[in-house]
């Protein structure tokens, strides 16, 4: 487990200086697979402790066993919860059938604005990897966004050794990724060598599917799979060809590349 | 083809660089496609995209994941992808090779373990083939293989190779790097990459992926000496944990440690983890590890511990080899921050020695700025001395950025140690810090008593400009308040403890300024505010400030210059009093620095407060 425990210590290092950077940071938690680690990596790197709040923009149509598993570890682990919703978009009737690129922009990266705005973060924390989908592949571990939240990847700052953008003008932000270098694998062979907590969606519960990665209900569909515990997860990714984000519509044609420019996480 | 069934989960982090259009993405489609590593319907997915553009299919568009991108047909940025190949995850940061976009390629290589640099058969070694292979070397990236792409365009003709191996040697072999192997190959064929090629039965070497196989991971750092920068230090509970990543070397429960360049000692009482059972008694080389210490030291981040057998070095000053990436062209006597590790400190470029062209490495001499993309010769000032090592020595305590504004815009190694004028007295107070012996109180504990810190609160300036005055008034304030604070006038020592100088000895203020140095030194101990002014050295007082700050580190310095009318106050000068002056205002302007530099207690908020570190 040599190499689960070196991306352990890379992402404490990078979550480690976002702490001592950043005076007011906050933690995306989606409670998929990928904000579950970094939530524990969070634990890990600062001895149990969590010293700064997580954030999840709900869109209300996150799947009803997602809210429930959020509230119960926020509970148990003494977590600072804090839960954005763009409610505009939401009372104007905002959902899928309106567009998928449309309705993401509204729920998620405008309401993470509007969250990001409200609580004046400067640092935002998030789980996302670099093997995922192409624009994830060309993110630094620590990206600036513009004052409109925006990505421009045409011109990034250079990352060094260790070394991060932590200086950034007034009225900017940065996203830290602390995933980056982590494989769907490592996340699954993580959590089964900390014991982590997962919530249940992830497994084939007896009708041969189950989620293998977590979004809204309605553009998020499961794959067909009889993986029942986290062992049969991972002896399934090792032989795989099939994409992980599948099953996620958003992906389809430029959409992640579209979303990701805006700010989409 | 050799396929992959099972993904591995040892992985290694692989650049691939070279001249612009000489095939590299090309070549990592098809270790890709080669490798069985492909997603089912990726390559369908882009061979629809091509048909739709009216493009023939290539190798290389599998990577270009922003259709901007294949528009522009250059890839613009890092991007990381990843292939599996005999028990091995190869992660894969293409890094472009477009003369605009070197500090992609450098942010890429700072990040590989191994490289693979392309050159182009039919074009031969090119300004980036020479300028990537010379930053490879400056980065540190010692494991890499010269791929010499587009055999099939030259006929497979070993005397083409030949003459690319002979020149590309020769221009590595000036600063001394040898690649493991050099490969003829084409990619866009398939020869020599996963399979042997037909085409070349005079070549016997090993294919990409058998060189790549070759690569080991980094040898391991944890035989060196330890060196720990500190990152941060927390106290979320009762304990108080010192975080860092341990750079080189190892540290163990029981170590003494000793903590450069404040000279503090302390020993590791625990390793602390979160989740695992038993707790760790060692942490090495890689490694984010948290301690504990058995005395309640003050450290704070950018200190580096190490064992006091291996210190590191300590000065304000050194040489450098330096990559410029900024906007702004690095100009020599502007202020930059530096970033050694984990220690942030304003520093000012003293002298540009030489440009280094990377295309021929002929040297330039005698300019005032170094531009975007150019390597140079430096000699680099810190406004306070710092601990660091060569980069011959230690990988990542001998290695830097800069930061321009808000950006990264250069980075470097640490090539010489240069001398600077405090040199003695800095070791005069390491020699004296290590063998101090020290009483059953502690500093932290006279500091718990006393509700404040030790500091010196020092007043330069000419004659007849209110320092006396000042100094007593901060004295009688200090202690008015409930500090234990004392003014340390340098008239007291002249008859005493210098009686013995002779004439010539108190012109000159340097022995006596040593002495007053040491007197503070023993008073700050003691746990009191000193105040003092530099009235005995006249106008030397800008040398003597700076002797008595090397004597008192790393204990608060707050140094207040007064003048009557606008002047340059020496370096480092916290408070500039000019004109006639208002000591009420001056006093409070004092106290408020003795709050803002933790020297006074003060609320503490959400965060735990280590400036003030009880």
């Amino acid at each position: 487990m040599q190499h689960l425990r070196q991306l352990e210590d890379q992402s404490v290092y990078i979550l480690r200086e976002a702490y001592k950077h950043f005076d007011n940071l906050g933690m995306l938690w989606s409670m998929g697979k990928d904000s579950t680690v970094l939530l524990w990596l969070a634990r890990k790197a600062f001895f149990g402790h969590v010293p700064f709040p997580l954030l999840h923009v709900d869109t209300s149509y996150k799947i009803p066993a997602m809210i429930e598993y959020r509230d119960r570890v926020a509970r148990e682990w003494g977590l600072k919860l804090v839960v954005g919703q763009n409610k505009e978009a939401l009372a104007a009737g905002m959902n899928h059938t309106l567009g998928r690129v449309t309705c993401c922009t509204a729920l998620k990266t405008n309401g993470l604005k509007q969250l990001i705005e409200q609580k004046g973060y400067t640092g935002i924390i998030l789980g996302v990897r670099a093997d995922e989908e192409g624009t994830r592949a060309k993110e630094r571990y620590f990206s600036p966004r513009d004052k409109h939240g925006d990505w421009d990847f045409r011109d990034q700052p250079p990352e060094l050794w260790d070394q991060f953008k932590t200086t950034f003008p007034p009225g900017t932000h940065i996203r830290i990724h602390p995933l980056l270098d982590w494989t769907e694998i490592n996340i699954w062979e993580y959590i089964k060598y900390e014991n982590i907590p997962f919530i249940d969606l992830y497994l084939d519960k007896g009708d041969g599917t189950r989620y293998r990665s977590l979004g809204c209900a309605p553009c998020t569909t499961p794959i067909k799979s009889t993986a029942k515990s986290v062992d049969d997860i991972i002896e399934e990714l090792r032989h795989t060809t099939v994409a992980e984000r599948s099953g996620r519509a958003q992906d389809e044609g430029r959409g992640m590349e579209l979303l990701r420019k805006d700010g989409y996480m | 083809m050799d396929n992959q069934t099972q993904k591995p989960s040892d992985n290694l982090n692989i650049v691939i660089v070279g001249h612009v259009d000489h095939g590299k993405s090309t070549l990592l489609g098809r270790l890709y496609a080669d490798t069985g590593s492909l997603p089912d319907g990726k390559l369908e997915k882009v061979q629809a995209i091509c048909r739709q553009q009216g493009k023939e299919f290539e190798y290389a568009f599998l990577f270009d994941a922003f259709l901007e991108e294949q528009e522009q047909g250059i890839t613009i940025d890092t991007a990381r992808t990843f292939f599996g190949w005999k028990g091995r995850y190869y992660i894969i940061i293409d890094a472009p090779g477009h003369k605009e976009f070197l500090k992609n390629m450098i942010s890429g290589a700072a990040r590989a373990e191994g490289a693979l640099l392309l050159i182009d058969a039919l074009e031969g070694v090119k300004e980036q083939s020479k300028k990537h292979g010379y930053l490879l070397s400056l980065l540190g990236v010692r494991q890499f293989a010269v791929v010499v792409n587009k055999m099939d365009l030259v006929g497979y003709r070993q005397d083409v190779f030949d003459g690319i191996e002979k020149e590309y040697r020769e221009f590595l072999g000036q600063f001394k790097a040898v690649p493991q192997q050099i490969i003829p190959v084409s990619a866009k064929l398939g020869d020599n990459i996963a399979n042997r090629s037909e085409q070349m039965p005079w070549y016997s070497g090993p294919t990409v992926l058998d060189a790549l196989s070759a690569f080991r991971k980094e040898p391991g750092r944890s035989e060196q000496p330890l060196r720990l920068p500190i990152q941060d230090v927390y106290k979320f509970d009762a304990r108080r944990i010192i975080t860092g990543r341990v750079t080189a070397g190892r540290v163990k429960v029981g170590d003494s440690l000793v903590f450069s360049p404040s000279n503090k000692r302390a020993t590791v009482k625990s390793i602390e983890a979160f989740n695992i059972d038993p707790p760790p008694t060692e942490g090495q080389a890689g490694q984010s590890v948290g301690v504990t210490l058995d005395e309640q030291i003050f450290v704070e981040r950018g200190e580096v511990a190490s064992h006091q057998d291996a210190l590191p070095l300590v000065s304000t000053a050194f040489r450098a080899n330096v990559f410029w990436l900024g906007r702004k062209p690095l100009e020599r006597g502007r202020r930059y921050q530096l970033r050694v590790a984990t220690k942030e400190v304003d520093c000012e470029v003293a002298t540009i020695h030489r440009i280094i062209d990377t295309m021929d490495l002929a040297q330039q001499q005698g300019s005032n700025v170094v531009n975007k993309n150019q390597v140079a010769e430096l000699t680099i000032r810190t406004k306070t001395p710092m601990a660091f090592d060569l980069s011959a020595s230690f990988e990542s305590t001998g290695r830097f950025v800069l930061v321009d504004e808000y950006d990264i815009a250069g980075g470097g190694i640490v090539t010489e140690l240069v001398h600077d004028d405090q040199e003695f007295l800095r070791e005069e107070a390491r020699q004296r810090d290590f063998a101090w012996v020290k009483g059953q109180v502690g500093v932290e504990d006279r500091a718990q008593q006393y509700g404040h810190r030790a500091a010196i609160v020092l007043v330069t300036g000419g004659r007849h400009t209110g320092k006396s005055f000042l100094a007593r008034t901060i004295e009688a304030r200090l202690v008015a308040d409930g500090r234990h604070a004392y003014l340390l006038d340098g008239e007291n020592l002249r008859r005493g403890l210098d009686a013995d100088l002779s004439q010539g000895e108190r012109g000159q203020a340097a022995e006596m300024a040593r002495r007053y140095g040491e007197v503070a030194r023993l008073l700050v101990d003691t746990g009191l505010i000193v105040v003092s002014t530099t009235n005995p050295f006249g106008m030397a007082y800008v040398e003597a400030a700076q002797v008595i700050r090397t004597l008192v580190h790393p204990v608060p310095v707050i140094a207040v210059h007064m003048s009557k009318t606008p002047e340059e106050a020496p370096p480092n000068t916290d408070i500039v009093l000019s004109g006639p002056t208002d000591f009420d205002t001056a006093t409070r302007r004092i106290l408020e620095e003795l709050k803002r530099r933790g020297v006074l207690a003060q609320a503490i908020g959400a965060k735990p407060i280590f400036q003030y570190s009880i």
